[in-house]
């Protein structure tokens, strides 16, 4: 009983540069306001209200980014690094989390209103829900939980302290978990993905808060320097810090996706209303990278050597994994999410190299990435048959040759995954390899070019199917004309993937400028 | 009393808790098991907290009780949904979405 708690003496008002959390808040405020919208606004305005509160905020976030270009502090009492790594993330989720909301925007696609429920709370298959598909109605409460969902992703990398980054984690997943079971068409299949998308996140997320526990035994506080400098202060290695690292790198290999953790991402990719599906692959894999990276180069930076063998292992298990069982997918949807795992593999090839140059690549990869992901997940969008959305395989046949302009920008995407010279893949992918062979990685990068060239199989499979392979005579899926939401969300995303390949100095100068965290 | 007996029991509570969500079969029962979880992470921030004789981890319990409120809204919603569709709880029914 000797131990005596600390009596505050005197309050000491925080100090808060809201400056510096302007991204933030402002994506946060709109998405409070957003929820006034839904309960104080009219039905028939709150469309209009919605898209207009959504895409000013992302663009005055990505203003304020721009504009705090060059920063490099630690604000709010020690909580948030505004650095050249945060900004470069924050400007790459919000780049991305606006294309996404192109394609959530889109009503003229699906014959019945938009890409998702009108009413989650009615019974799939129900009276009430064929009542409400017949009045035609609509919902737009989608808008609030993906502005929540992007204000958490914004603060998600920046936190510098274990209690900030698990709230943002929090924040973004919690919205996300409702996103998934929205979908309008085959909603057992979204049910389903949200209930294991929502166990199994709400279980790595335990994981991640015992770590922190642990860490927080060992260190005294949470703070990401903090631990830094007990663990470089401590001599021997203590069982509550390899406890405590292991667990917390559960949590948030579970939101990279990394294997064996990947469990969820098949089928909450699949079950998930797709345009949502391109939100959450391309935005949450930059902030968990993001929050990762922060964790192991900041607060783990001076024991990388105990770490960086099992990251090893991790990064080329994922490749492996990915690859492997992508090659044997038939829904296009399921194959696009396990190739989302090899390249979530790729990626940490360039967070093993652990060296600035490994950290540059990666924020490139994850832009490419990103890019490339919601442009191909809005393609998806627009293959349709009777039932919705046409995603087997053998429907694809011969797409390219009744419609050559969405086949073509499929391929592209394809292209780019797949790593080939010109696109934006190849350009993330040179850069993740060359740091990983500069950090002594080889084994790793070897497993990684064999990796990519096994992967680029099942891409080209599915280019040689678009465009070589003679239609079913039944007809087929057809491909939907989209409204100028979805057109501008796909000419963009082509449009960045062949600039990002074509002059990647461009995005090369930008991170070479970002510089590294800030301590 | 020794405080390393409390962080005992928070690391069995929380092994009770994975074990439960992997074992589990209805799906509120596998929830309850995340919560306890959480509440083993609560108990072993306090104990921390009395170790090092800073308030940090009786602050951060209280952050995690609020998340760990909000998690329950989202998360009772998300099976209440899954019961009225399949009129069961069990995680093992829902296995529409495989391979």
């Amino acid at each position: 009983m000797s131990a005596t708690l600390a009596v505050v003496g005197s309050f000491e008002i925080p100090t808060i540069e809201y400056a510096a959390l302007a991204p933030i808040m402002i994506v946060m405020g709109a998405a409070v306001l957003a929820v006034l919208v839904e309960a104080f606004v009219p039905q028939r305005f709150r469309r209009v209200t919605q898209l207009v509160i959504t895409f000013a905020s992302l663009v005055g976030a990505f203003a304020m980014v721009v504009k705090a270009g060059g920063t490099s502090q630690i604000v709010a009492m020690g909580s948030v690094a505004i650095d050249g790594p945060t900004l470069f993330m924050q400007g790459s989720i919000l780049v991305l989390a606006a294309l996404a909301a192109l394609v959530m925007a889109e009503r003229q696609v699906d014959p019945s209103g938009d890409s998702f429920a009108p009413r989650a709370s009615a019974l799939p298959g129900s009276a009430d829900e064929q009542a409400f598909t017949r009045l035609g109605w609509l919902q737009t409460e989608i808008w609030p939980l993906f502005l929540f969902c992007v204000g958490g992703m914004l603060l998600f990398p920046a936190s510098t302290d274990l209690l900030t980054m698990f709230v943002a984690l929090e924040v973004l997943s919690l919205p996300l978990y409702v996103m998934v079971g929205l979908a309008r068409r085959r909603r057992l299949l979204s049910q389903e993905a949200a209930l294991k998308y929502f166990v199994l996140g709400a279980f790595s997320s335990a994981f991640f808060l015992y770590g922190t526990a642990l860490l927080y035994g060992f260190a005294g506080t949470v703070s990401l320097t903090g631990i830094a400098n007990a663990l470089s202060a401590s001599a021997a290695d203590s069982g509550l810090v390899v406890t405590g690292v292991a667990l917390l790198a559960v949590g948030l290999l579970f939101k990279v996706g990394a294997a064996p953790f990947h469990q969820w991402t098949p089928d909450v990719y699949q079950g998930s209303p797709t345009s949502v599906t391109g939100f959450m692959a391309a935005c949450t894999k930059v902030a968990a990278f993001g929050a990762l990276m922060r964790v192991l180069y900041v607060a783990l930076g001076g024991i990388s050597w105990d770490w960086r063998p099992v990251m090893y292992v991790i990064s080329a298990l994922t490749m492996i994994v990915g690859t492997l069982f992508a090659l044997t997918q038939t829904d296009i949807k399921r194959m696009l999410a396990y190739s989302s795992v090899a390249q979530a593999g790729f990626m940490l090839v360039g967070v093993v190299a652990t060296s600035a140059a490994g950290l540059q690549g990666t924020m490139v990869y994850l832009l490419a990435y990103g890019i490339a992901t919601v442009g191909a997940f809005a393609i998806l969008t627009l293959v349709r048959d009777s039932t919705g959305e046409a995603s087997h395989l053998s429907q694809w046949a011969g797409l390219g040759r009744r419609s050559p302009w969405v086949a073509s920008a499929f391929a592209l995407f394809l292209l780019a995954f797949a790593g080939i010279p010109l696109t934006s893949g190849f350009t993330g992918k040179f850069a993740v390899f060359t740091a990983g062979v500069a950090g002594g990685a080889t084994s790793v990068v070897v497993i990684g070019v064999v990796a990519s060239a096994v992967a680029a199989f099942f891409y080209v499979r599915v280019i040689v199917l678009m465009f070589f392979t003679e239609p079913s005579a039944e007809g087929g899926p057809s491909v939907v004309v989209p409204s100028a939401f979805t057109k501008s969300a796909i000419t963009i995303s082509v449009a960045l993937t062949l600039v990002i390949g074509v002059l990647p100095q461009l995005v090369l100068n930008l991170v070479g400028q970002a510089g590294v965290f800030v301590r | 009393m020794n405080p390393s007996n409390y962080l005992y029991l928070s690391a069995v509570l929380f092994a009770i808790g994975a074990l439960g969500v992997l074992v589990r079969r209805n799906a509120i029962v596998v929830f309850m098991c995340v919560e306890l979880m959480l509440n083993a992470c609560n108990l072993a921030f306090v104990s921390f907290s009395r170790v090092h004789g800073n308030l940090d981890g009786q602050v951060i319990a209280f952050f995690v009780m609020v998340v760990a409120a909000s998690e329950v809204v989202v998360g009772l919603a998300i099976i209440m949904t899954i019961f009225r569709t399949r009129r069961s709880a069990s995680v093992d029914e829902a296995n529409l979405l495989k391979y």
